[in-house]
């Protein structure tokens, strides 16, 4: 019956359209009449613990417990039947490839947010008072509505070797150059490859770092170049100093980008020509090698190297919401 | 139209991939594609060939008989749109005579689509395999389900040597059955350039070919990229290599992992190809960027770029719609004897395995068996079959007839050696070819390399 139900998708999606909100409430009404009925002295004390089971529910099931799972996961075998230490994690730190693809995040770690914030901050700062401001700004934060994998591909054809397609080629043969391989020569193709993200997301970094600096007053800028305070002067000792949470924000989610990276290495190179990341790996053991010992060892080194820049994240939000 | 196809055409797809994930999205689902041969009616076009598939019309399948079966049949296969078409095409006899309803999913990415389809435990009644080395996973693992109901001595006999012992598991029950057959390691020539015909010898053909060479032309025109699975073709290069070359104990050696990949006979075949490679249009870079699809485009150009491509049959659909060439331009001789005691022909096919035990699943491989279902599809092209007993006279073109009856006739029959071997071995054998071609000097280190991963993925 249930999978009769399942056949017809429209009819399960009014079901879990009308039904879900229902059992939720029907919980919530539920719970206040246990309440009603519970000793008055732990009525307080319990409310927000029942207000919060079913969160902490789905928070279990969908995120609490794959953790644990695949962090249990990276101290087995091949098979999954039996324990075998930190091999999975010894393999990881001793193999060729498996620490080019390490080489290869922290170059990403380091040039997408450097990159990104970079020119974010240079596009959101040079238009920022000019009449063109939202064209340019249009035109820049357009390729964010583009997927990764889109990005990839559209950069395969402008990496492509034959100059008729590429046009990076066709730009290097018509002032007379030999067509490069851009996604070959190393260590170049890493940075290559990088480029693709900060054409992603120089946009985003562009947006919020535009909206910061319009949420600095007039008032102290003109304070600052009636004191005599020059145009860099004002850039460095003002703005910069009153942009810094922001940019913050902007860099740390740039990075917890950089450390995911997939999409582009996959869909670009597969990680050949010494381009492989962590993430591709974590795939490729997964999926081509069969090793899910091995892939949930490069899952957690993964989120131990994500946790601290989620905590510097989380530590920046706090103080924020302190201050106001 | 083989292995190789399914590896292009999950690169080639990619864009439309793209496209489609955006789709599925909102379509909710895997089995968003329709299968139109389900309707009643679609299934005119095959109606003629449908009469031969009659019930008891044939005595080399052992065992199909058609019968009412009703209820439906959930497929996975590679195979979309034109293909997608003439599989249809080949089930329709079938649907109709049992009255099954057949829910087929195309999926390029057949091996991730399986493993998350296991992992998840929704799985299809039937699938096509990506190769015999996940098949054997997969058996090791119990889903996939022992095919004890075919008649294997009459399967056996009706395919080339060797060729359906491949399905089989080590415990010796057949857990894959091969419909599609390919051959590889044909080389093919532009017929207005190359008048030679088809050298006795490897030592001739490069002799010959260093005569016929005029201008900037070179001999090979070598591409192997392809996505995510760069490098595949160079694998059979060195497959055709080894297997003429050393021959097939060492080959059978190389692929179940007792024959080291430190080997001198398996450095010579890198060696070999390398001397190719050297001789290939564009250079070594050209040979790594260039989708192997395209890889013999300059073929076709006036004057030509190069003499010779090797690749599978399935290429000549590239040669027409890559370099625009017609079927009178293009021809092939089988790889030559490179040492005359060790001829063979290297080849592969595609797989259907079981994962649910219904009375529909069974009844369908057994049709897929039927020489009478593939003549269907072989009929409408791109299609060899690795059934002896479908007719030569069916195929609609000269490639696919040359190349059914190689792989007929052939007395030493070969596997691709990387789709036997354990997956992540295939894989960093691609990887390793693009590692090659890009640093020859590094040959040493890269089969090393190789081997460590040959003893790592060979252990449980």
């Amino acid at each position: 019956m249930f999978d009769a139900l399942l056949d017809n998708k429209l009819l399960a999606a009014i079901v879990v359209i009308v039904a879900v909100p229902l059992v939720l409430i029907g919980y919530i009404l539920l719970v206040e009449a246990v309440l009603r009925r519970a000793p008055r002295r732990w009525a307080p004390g319990l409310r927000p613990w029942l207000w919060l089971a079913p969160a902490l529910t789905f928070l279990g099931v969908f995120l609490v417990y794959p953790t644990i799972a695949t962090i249990i996961r990276s101290f087995q075998n091949r098979r999954g039947n039996d324990f075998v230490g930190l091999d999975n994690y010894a393999w990881f730190f001793s193999q060729n490839d498996t620490l080019i693809a390490l080489r290869n995040n922290v170059l990403w770690v380091i040039l997408l947010p450097l990159l990104v914030v970079g020119l974010g901050l240079l596009v959101a700062v040079l238009v920022d008072r000019v009449r063109y401001e939202s064209t340019v700004k249009s035109i820049i934060f357009l390729p964010l509505a583009i997927s990764f994998v889109a990005a990839a591909v559209i950069w395969r054809f402008m990496y492509e070797l034959d100059p008729n397609i590429g046009t990076m080629n066709a730009i290097v043969t018509a002032a007379g150059g030999d067509p490069v391989a851009w996604l070959i020569e190393q260590p170049w193709n890493n940075l290559f490859l990088i480029l693709v993200g900060v054409w992603l997301l120089t946009g985003f970094a562009m947006v919020i770092l535009s909206a910061g600096l319009k949420g600095i007053s007039a008032e102290l800028l003109e304070a600052a170049r009636v004191d005599g305070a020059n145009e860099l002067q004002v850039f460095r000792r003002i703005v910069l100093p009153l942009l810094a949470p922001t940019i913050a924000v902007v860099a740390t989610t740039v990075i917890i980008y950089a450390l995911k990276t997939f999409d582009v290495v996959y869909t670009m190179t597969n990680g050949n020509f010494d381009t492989n990341v962590i993430a591709n790996l974590m795939y490729q053991e997964l999926f081509v090698g069969g090793q899910p010992g091995r892939s949930a060892a490069i899952a957690v080194i993964l989120f131990l190297a994500i946790v601290p820049v989620m905590y510097v994240n989380i530590q920046r939000f706090r103080q924020q919401e302190a201050i106001r | 139209m083989e292995e190789r196809t399914i590896r292009w055409r999950r690169t080639a797809g990619l864009i439309a991939a793209i496209a489609l994930i955006a789709a599925a999205c909102g379509g909710g689902g895997g089995s968003a594609e329709p299968a139109e041969s389900t309707a009643p009616g679609a299934s005119a076009a095959s109606a003629e060939p449908g009469a031969s598939a009659e019930p008891g019309a044939s005595e080399a399948t052992g065992g199909f008989a058609c019968e009412e079966l009703g209820g439906e049949v959930t497929v996975y296969a590679t195979w979309t749109g034109a293909e997608q078409d003439n599989f249809d095409a080949m089930m329709a006899p079938w649907l109709e005579c049992t009255g099954t309803t057949m829910n087929y999913t195309g999926q390029r990415d057949l091996a991730g689509a399986l493993t998350a389809a296991i992992a998840g435990g929704n799985l299809p009644d039937v699938a096509g395999l990506p190769g015999p080395g996940l098949m054997q996973q997969w058996y090791a693992d119990g889903t996939l389900l022992p095919l004890d109901f075919v008649d294997f001595a009459a399967y056996e006999a009706a395919t080339p040597p060797g060729f359906a012992a491949l399905g089989k598991a080590p415990d010796g029950k057949l857990a894959g059955i091969f419909t599609k057959g390919a051959v590889k390691g044909l080389i093919w020539y532009n017929t207005g350039v190359w008048t030679g015909g088809a050298p006795a010898s490897w030592d001739e053909l490069k002799t010959a070919a260093a005569a016929a060479l005029t201008g900037d032309e070179k001999t090979w025109c070598i591409g192997v990229e392809s996505g995510g699975d760069s490098g595949w073709p160079g694998t059979d290069w060195i497959e055709d290599i080894v297997l003429r070359q050393a021959g097939t104990a060492v080959y059978d050696g190389w692929v179940a992992g007792t024959t080291p990949w430190t080997d001198p006979a398996i450095k010579a075949a890198f060696q070999e190809f390398g001397t190719a490679v050297e001789n290939a249009y564009g250079g070594s870079d050209y040979v790594n960027a260039t989708a192997f699809g395209k890889a013999a485009n300059p073929m076709f150009t006036d004057p030509p770029g190069c003499l010779f491509h090797h690749q599978a049959s399935f290429i000549t659909t590239f040669f027409e719609s890559e370099a625009g060439a017609t079927a009178d331009q293009f021809d092939f001789f089988p790889f030559p004897d490179i040492d005359p005691a060790n001829s063979g022909v290297t080849g592969g096919g595609d797989l259907f395995g079981m994962f649910n035990d219904t009375p529909q699943a069974q009844s369908m491989i057994q049709y897929l068996l039927t020489p009478e279902a593939q003549q269907i599809w072989v009929e409408k092209g791109g299609f060899i079959s690795a059934n002896k007993n479908v007719p030569l006279e069916a195929y609609p073109d000269e490639v696919s007839r040359k190349s059914a009856e190689i792989l007929a006739n052939a007395e030493t029959f070969r596997f691709d050696a990387g789709d036997l071997m354990p997956s992540a071995l295939s894989a960093a054998f691609f990887d390793a070819i693009v590692s090659y071609v890009d640093n020859p000097a590094e040959l040493d280190a890269i089969l090393a390399d190789l081997e460590a991963e040959s003893v790592d993925s060979r252990q449980q």
